[in-house]
């Protein structure tokens, strides 16, 4: 397990305007799926990715915002939200979804992966990440 | 007859609803579609220009969009309309002339 | 290639996934089968059963390994492994399994 690196998402770009969120998510599944030590940053729009009750119904795109619940199934172990980023668009972390995680060996789980951080903090935590990919 | 603005960029990203805003004429109409309708939000660092710029020109914004991002009815500026796409036919069949900022 | 159910022709593509998700039936995971020569038993269906549930939650095809997870979590230990999976959908229980069950091919899957 020595060789997992520490892979950071940088998620910048607001849904279904641009293919970039969605592109990012599809890496993200694929990425865990090679069991490396995967977390989620959303700065700037990339924040609107993550807002509760989106239905895509009338605009004829797919509604991916359901499947950043099942990343904690896929081994992602946090999803960071830039808190000014938040603010700025009169947004508060009531407004984005939930992703529960939990270990299936020993059954320890965490309610909610998705966490809102000052700008310190995200410059401490890409600072950490041995590869930030950005989208 | 008057001229109908569409703005389809988000104004966190890029300026083109600010120079909308800046560059458009008092009684013309401003359409907010796909991640522009970000530009309708409450709370936001730009709120402030939005209301005030629809204090003298009619700004609109697509519905459809707005319920794809999540984002609901009270969320939207006071005075900031909403239309569907048939309100959006409407409202090109109601202007002379389109100008896209992209 | 498209394939015959109930009377009715579904577009599937080069790999035999169904284009239109809506097309799904169960006729469809039989008529797959067949031509696999697999029997589907009730034990193949529970697995299908569980990736359209899954689907329909998430919006995506589990890969194999959350697959496994997440049937050992829901139906049990003893079928949450590769062994049991595999002996139901010799062709991988990921790839299998989705297409029987009318869902894209899981994401990451090669």
């Amino acid at each position: 397990m020595s060789d997992t690196k520490k892979f950071m998402f940088l998620n910048r770009r607001a849904p279904y305007g641009t293919i970039h969120a969605w592109e990012s998510l599809e890496v993200v599944l694929i990425a865990a799926a090679f069991e490396q030590e995967v977390s989620l940053m959303f700065v700037d729009d990339g924040v609107f990715e993550l807002v509760k009750g989106q239905d895509t119904s009338e605009i004829g795109m797919k509604n991916f915002s359901p499947t950043y619940r099942t990343l904690g199934d896929y081994e992602v172990r946090h999803m960071y939200v830039d808190k000014a980023s938040l603010e700025a668009r009169g947004l508060t972390a009531e407004d984005l979804v939930e992703v529960e995680w939990e270990d299936w060996e020993t059954e320890e789980t965490v309610d909610n992966i998705v966490e809102v951080v000052d700008s310190d903090k995200v410059v401490e935590l890409m600072e950490e990440s041995d590869v930030v990919f950005s989208f | 007859m008057s001229e109908l603005h569409t703005v389809n960029k988000s104004p966190f990203e890029k300026n083109s609803l600010e120079t909308c805003l800046r560059l458009s004429k008092a009684g013309s109409s401003i359409l907010l579609y796909e991640d522009a309708v970000y530009g309708a939000l409450k709370n936001t660092v730009i709120t402030d220009l939005v209301s005030s710029a629809a204090g003298d020109r009619k700004v609109y914004v697509l519905e459809p969009d707005l319920k794809a991002r999540g984002l609901s009815a009270d969320r939207v500026i006071e005075g900031v309309e909403m239309v569907d796409y048939a309100g959006f036919v409407d409202l090109v069949d109601a202007s002379n002339k389109v100008q896209a900022w992209v | 290639m498209p394939i015959e159910v109930n009377g009715k022709t579904l577009e599937t593509d080069e790999e035999g996934y169904l284009v239109n998700l809506d097309d799904w039936e169960p006729g469809v995971a039989e008529v797959m089968a067949k031509e696999d020569d697999l029997e589907l038993t009730d034990e193949h269906w529970e697995i299908i059963n569980f990736l359209r549930e899954y689907y329909e939650e998430y919006q995506i095809a589990p890969a194999v390994r959350v697959l496994t997870k997440a049937v050992g979590k829901r139906l049990g230990k003893d079928k949450g492994n590769s062994k049991y999976l595999y002996g139901l959908f010799p062709y991988g229980p990921g790839k299998q399994a989705c297409r029987y069950a009318g869902l894209p091919k899981p994401t990451g899957c090669v």
